[in-house]
């Protein structure tokens, strides 16, 4: 007996935007980071569910996956550096002591 | 029946330690909170038959980066981190609330409100052979992806050889 696919959606939407509460509320760069990865999650949640409870047969959403999975490692190791950085110059690890280059 | 009791104990898990990880004002509590997110995401991928993918969810993310988190936790906010409290305005909570309410409730409703999802195939409850997956990721015709697998393996040396050198300490003048 198989899970109907709605579960799976109904999941992945609420994961969503649990993420999209935190990257709006939170003002720490590592948490907001944190609350991306989130959101990343529950939309490979949605690939991998298409792909198996309704295309069975191809493979395409795994592999986009697999590969999302590989671009937010990367994503990850990247922003950490800006982070560690911007610790370095600003002292500080909130998005509000940032302002220089916002205009 | 198995099989939903499972799904029903994972999304328990996601859903709260999702809500534990934004809500808790301690990031190294929501650094763990993720992992234990990122795990239940893996055993989904199980429960769908997909041990490839679930495997390198765990080894990836609960493995890789996760440990850069913690790492970069421990950098940046050692001061920080025993008695952080991040302070949480109550309209930007509110408004947040209110706009992801909405957002949540709309994307629900068109999900469940199409069609589209119920012309699905019947599902083979069997896993994907790993012969078959090795073979799509390095062969070069049609339906495979050679080229998008070593697009990715550069762009992981491209992003550390990035993280290397914007990470590293300016030199003294």
């Amino acid at each position: 007996m198989t899970i109907p696919v709605e579960c799976y959606f109904v999941l992945s939407a609420l994961l969503f935007f649990i993420g999209v509460f935190g990257f709006i509320t939170r003002r720490n760069l590592v948490a907001m980071l944190i609350c991306v990865e989130l959101i990343l999650n529950a939309v490979d949640i949605n690939f991998a569910a298409f792909n198996r409870l309704l295309f069975a047969g191809s493979m395409e959403g795994m592999f986009m996956t697999l590969f999302s999975i590989g671009v937010s490692a990367a994503e990850s190791a990247v922003a950490i550096a800006i982070i560690i950085n911007v610790y370095r110059n600003f002292r500080s690890d909130s998005v509000d002591s940032i302002k220089n280059m916002k205009w | 029946m198995a099989n939903i009791i499972m799904f029903c104990i994972l999304a328990v898990v996601i859903l709260g330690s999702a809500v534990m990880c934004v809500t808790t004002t301690r990031i190294m509590r929501a650094a763990t909170f993720m992992l234990f997110v990122l795990f239940g995401v893996a055993g989904l991928y199980f429960l769908l038959d997909y041990t490839y993918l679930g495997a390198a969810q765990i080894s990836v993310y609960a493995g890789g980066v996760t440990m850069i988190y913690v790492f970069a936790i421990q950098l940046v906010s050692k001061r920080t981190l025993q008695g952080l409290t991040e302070r949480m305005k109550g309209s930007r909570v509110l408004w947040g609330a209110l706009l992801c309410l909405i957002g949540c409730a709309t994307v629900i409703l068109v999900l469940l409100k199409n069609q589209y999802i119920y012309t699905g195939e019947a599902v083979a409850d069997v896993e994907l052979p790993m012969k078959k997956i090795g073979e799509a990721l390095v062969g070069a015709g049609r339906y495979q992806y050679v080229l998008a697998f070593e697009f990715i393996s550069l762009f992981l040396l491209a992003c550390i050889i990035g993280g290397l050198v914007v990470s590293r300490k300016e030199e003294e003048k």
